[in-house]
């Protein structure tokens, strides 16, 4: 389980945070199979601020469950700061989660009769974090999204935005290498959204986190650095600062 | 992170009370019965070794007739007084014989009756059964000798008859005989065989053979062994100087029989230790069907949160960590269910020992026992639903509804 390998692997030739190289993914068999993802290729360097969109089943969602290992690709690979993560057990793709990674779920994905706070808290548990310094952090995380003061309630007391926030705050309370983010401000309203998006703005920017978010609206996608646009499992285009890459 | 595994348990378990309590019944009531059952056996169990311990673990019972056979008469050939004196006399082991010949009679004082049983013996008759004289005093030799109207009456008879605490000095009626109470019997409760010891009226022998039997016979033999000499071989003399007595030769079998009281209490203590086991055996019984009873609702539980473990899985956590999450609920809930039946049981067996009159005994050993085992239940049963939960698809488990 040990994945510190990655890290010392780093210094040699790691040069990129993600790598994908020809990554499929095919769900079912025979007639009823349904290609998700063609084949793709994509390098994401540690720092990028990405905004992922596309037409529904354009695989962006797959794509993200396969960067958040939690699914994996049928062919191809994908490369975690050099770490091949096909080759990963279940356990250690658990501990890269757990360590490296914050996803931000796109029906939020709380537990349900359970505070905002040990919601927040949650993943600093699995990292054995003290519970003094835990609550301290997930406390800040709340106020970092705004919720300060809301962190008795439990997700069925908040609203849908709320919810999305605790379930950012969630994801951000662990400080991860990479937060991924599927449809992060889907079920808010414009201003909310904006906050949103510059709380991202200011992880990426101030933090170093790297940031891979999937989008619908043109508006939030300009807060990203880069933007791939999928269609039918394969990358369309893909923009630097609005130049072709 | 233990610390935090076990609030989580509890959480869950609170979060569901009514169900969580239903499904611990099973383990409740398992462990119960289990503690009850084997508390009041042994408490029955010491109660038939302290009542043989009081009626004198030395005592033999020198009864006529034969051991009845299949297709056996029995020719009767009773004993007289000169029998138990030859007893005394010959066999040195022997401490004291009582000779006891019991009738059921109505006792009458004023108008105040009741049916008792009254024996005829002598003063060797409290020394043999362990008793002692609470008010009053013994029968005097010449009362013995002469078979005078005396009585001496157990605490039940006296309670029947008179009010408060008089009786001594007052003349009650036993059928033809009118006789005074010269003495009351210090108490001694219920026997091992459940009859009162406390509902009987002493006569002297003599008085019994003409007032109330009309014959010179005498029904058994009360013999107690001196202390350290062996019942065994007492035994074995009793039976050789009768059968001379008797005339009996070689081949007769015996027309009388010689009974241990040591051998009498291992009997009984023996069926208390097998019945109590097999009640205990039942009682485990249902604990195991408690058991089945937690995986049955864990199995729902870990279904019915299948969106939380895919969070969990998916934030971070191990599969170990899963399965010691609902490896840990269903053992605090199980446990939850020992300490409930363990404070059911103290209760329920202190009650059933006073309503049966038997010794209420705490058994630690017990109550620890049943307590590990109803953990180890939640160990054993809460491993397949647990595992169950830790092997989830993280992907799966977020899309359940």
């Amino acid at each position: 389980m040990n994945i510190s390998g990655a890290q010392q692997k780093e210094g040699k030739s790691g040069q990129y945070l993600i790598e994908f190289s020809g990554v499929t993914k095919v769900y079912g068999e025979g007639h009823a199979s349904m290609q998700a993802l063609q084949g793709i290729d994509l390098r994401i360097d540690e720092g990028e601020f990405v905004a992922i969109m596309g037409p529904s089943g354009s695989g962006k969602s797959t794509c993200m469950n396969i960067l958040g290992c939690l699914d994996m690709p049928t062919s191809g690979t994908y490369l975690f700061r050099d770490v091949d993560v096909g080759r990963l057990t279940r356990n250690q793709r658990a501990l890269l989660r757990r360590y490296y990674q914050g996803f931000v779920f796109q029906g939020y994905n709380l537990l349900s009769r359970t505070s905002a706070l040990e919601n927040v808290e949650l993943p600093l548990i699995y990292r054995g974090v003290p519970v003094h310094q835990r609550r301290e952090q997930a406390l800040k995380a709340l106020d970092t999204v705004g919720l300060r003061g809301w962190e008795a309630h439990t997700p069925g007391e908040l609203s849908g935005g709320q919810q999305q926030r605790v379930a950012i705050a969630r994801a951000i309370v662990t400080e991860p290498t990479v937060l991924l983010a599927d449809e992060p401000t889907g079920n808010l309203d414009t201003s909310r959204s904006l906050e949103i998006m510059e709380l991202l703005n200011a992880l990426n920017s101030n933090q170093g986190i790297t940031i891979i978010m999937i989008t619908h609206e043109p508006d939030m996608a300009t807060y990203a650095k880069r933007l791939i646009r999928f269609r039918d499992g394969l990358v369309e285009t893909d923009m630097q600062n609005g130049r072709a890459k | 992170m233990w610390w935090n595994t076990i609030l989580l348990a509890l959480r869950a378990i609170r979060r569901n009370i009514l169900r969580s309590f239903l499904t611990v019944l099973g383990i409740v009531i398992g462990v119960a019965a289990v503690i009850t059952m084997v508390t009041i056996g042994k408490g029955a169990t010491a109660q038939v070794q302290q009542q043989i311990a009081s009626m004198g673990s030395n005592l033999l019972m020198v009864t006529p007739g034969k051991r009845l056979g299949p297709g056996q008469s029995s020719d009767i050939v009773l004993f007289k007084e000169s029998d138990g004196e030859a007893i005394l006399r010959e066999i040195s082991s022997i401490a004291a014989v009582a000779p006891v010949s019991t009738r059921s009679l109505q006792a009458v004082f004023g108008n105040q009756n009741w049916s008792t049983a009254v024996t005829g013996s002598d003063n060797e008759y409290f020394r043999v059964t362990n008793r002692s004289i609470r008010t009053g005093r013994q029968f005097s030799e010449s009362e013995v000798r002469a078979g005078a109207a005396v009585c001496i009456v157990g605490e039940t008879v006296r309670k029947k008859l008179f009010s408060g605490q008089g009786g001594v000095g007052e003349n009650i009626r036993l059928e033809k005989l009118s006789c005074q109470v010269i003495g009351v019997l210090e108490a001694k409760g219920q026997s091992t065989m459940g009859t009162d010891q406390d509902d009987i009226v002493v006569i002297p022998l003599h008085t019994y053979q003409r007032r109330i039997s009309g014959n010179q016979d005498v029904a058994m033999f009360q013999v107690s062994v001196q202390e350290g000499a062996s019942t065994e071989k007492a035994r074995t003399d009793i039976g050789r100087l009768l059968r001379e007595r008797r005339h009996l030769s070689a081949s007769d079998d015996d027309n009388f029989n010689v009974m241990d009281m040591k051998e009498i209490a291992n009997m009984l203590a023996g069926t208390t230790q097998l019945l109590t086991a097999l009640l205990a055996a039942v009682a485990a019984v249902s604990l195991l069907v408690g058991g089945i009873g937690i995986m049955n609702i864990m199995l729902v539980s870990v279904t019915e949160r299948t969106r939380e473990i895919g969070i969990r899985l998916a934030i971070g956590a191990l599969e170990y960590d899963v399965l010691m999450q609902f490896l840990v609920e269903a053992v605090v809930l199980s446990s939850l269910g020992g300490l409930v039946g363990i404070a059911l049981a103290t209760a329920g067996s202190y009650v059933a020992a006073k309503l049966m009159q038997v010794p209420y005994i705490f058994n630690p050993g017990i109550n620890l026992l049943s307590f590990l085992f109803s953990a180890a239940i939640g160990v054993i049963f809460g491993f397949f639903p647990a595992r169950r939960a830790a092997r989830l698809d993280p992907i799966d488990a977020l899309r359940h509804e």
